[in-house]
């Protein structure tokens, strides 16, 4: 078949955990929209969700760090969290070992990867799959962007790898749907925590919408810290869902709420052919 | 400095409960597997968030150590922010401090 559903989401800790501390309507708002999102996603009835994340030293560590990676199981757990912390009960997420190792294949025609037959998921992945699939029904499999731990890939292979994935999922004959997840700007676990650049977000979202790959891959690192925290890094999986795609993006949401600290986003993208 | 087992420490009793338990009942034993600065030992027996702030501990890592010695989120932020005003700015790594010491950008 081929891919059937592209899109991002925000999945900072605090948009479960901290809810008690955002401003109601803000947050009823954003949450929403992410039930939004889940019904659309459902509607393409898709057989696997590929979760393009930006994991936080759950699984990956400085003594031995991919910078892309593919879980290759039949289960995974998460969240790895205190579950009273995140506010996400502990549970088994289905997987599909023989789908992943099969995409795992056809994208290193073209992307080194790691993979990973086990897999703690942590915020990163539970966040977006709280809303996106709360009965944890439908297999996922995991995809890793080194953001933490510099040296990080640069953006151009972000974008390769989603090349990768676009070309494997056309490959298989399950229904695939693709979600990327990670801040724009955003300053996480410092003091900073809540400060949002909104204008370089927007500016990101525009060039995201538009699929400018030139536009979206002339950020360099240096300046994204400056401008939009040691969390903007993770915009590569944002980067990477844009060259899966290829089609116009559309955000449905996006408001800084700063008790979650993030731009709270919601962005589908259409899937085209070229 | 020996930042990296010092992180290496906060990924293990993050992820492994009977790295934790071996914490809570002997700090010493267990600290004595990673090659830590004096400093560093020490910032982690008193459960000083502010210090391994400060010598560079990645936020991701700190956050969950901090959220397993109790500290509620709010404190967590203060300790670091009260961390820099007392050893100066963050020596290492890509979490660090730019907002002013009383801003508190989210409320807290």
């Amino acid at each position: 078949m081929s891919l059937v559903f592209a899109g991002v989401a925000s999945h900072a800790p605090g948009i479960t955990g901290r809810v008690a501390l955002a401003d109601p309507i803000a947050a009823q708002e954003f949450h929403g929209a992410y039930h939004a999102m889940a019904e659309r996603l459902k509607a393409t009835r898709p057989d696997a969700l590929v979760i393009v994340a930006a994991e936080h030293f759950a699984n990956f560590f400085m003594n031995n760090m991919p910078s892309f990676a593919v879980g290759m199981a039949d289960h995974y757990e998460g969240p790895i969290e205190d579950p009273t912390w995140l506010r996400i009960e502990r549970t088994t997420i289905p997987g599909d070992a023989a789908l992943s190792r099969r995409l795992i294949v056809e994208m290193m025609q073209s992307v080194d990867l790691a993979y990973a037959e086990e897999w703690k998921f942590d915020h990163g992945i539970m966040v977006p799959l709280h809303f996106l699939t709360p009965q944890y029904d439908l297999p996922v499999i995991p995809v890793n962007i080194n953001c933490q731990g510099p040296p990080l890939a640069p953006l151009h292979r972000a974008w390769a790898l989603g090349e990768a994935l676009r070309r494997a999922a056309d490959r298989v004959e399950q229904r695939i749907a693709i979600i990327g997840t990670g801040g724009i700007s955003h300053w996480p676990a410092t003091p900073d925590s809540g400060k949002i650049n909104e204008a370089w977000d927007r500016e990101f979202l525009a060039r995201w919408q538009a699929n400018d790959r030139a536009a979206l891959l002339a950020y360099t690192d240096e300046a994204t810290y400056r401008d939009a925290g040691q969390g903007g890094f993770e915009i590569r999986t944002f980067i990477a869902i844009a060259a899966a795609a290829r089609g116009q993006g559309a955000v449905e949401h996006y408001r800084p709420i700063p008790p979650f600290a993030v731009g709270c986003t919601i962005a589908d993208m259409e899937i085209a052919e070229d | 400095m020996s930042l990296y087992q010092m992180q290496k420490f906060l990924f293990a009793i993050n992820r492994d409960s009977e790295v934790q338990r071996q914490f809570r009942a002997n700090p010493a034993t267990l600290l004595s597997r990673y090659e830590l600065t004096p400093e560093e030992h020490q910032a982690i027996t008193t459960h000083d968030i502010g210090l391994l702030f400060v010598l560079g501990a990645n936020g991701q890592l700190l956050m969950h150590f901090a959220a397993f010695l109790g500290m509620p989120w709010a404190d967590y932020i203060a300790a670091m922010r009260e961390g820099v005003k007392r050893h100066g700015p963050v020596r290492a790594g890509v979490y660090h401090m730019t907002t002013g010491m009383d801003e508190k950008v989210a409320g807290v």
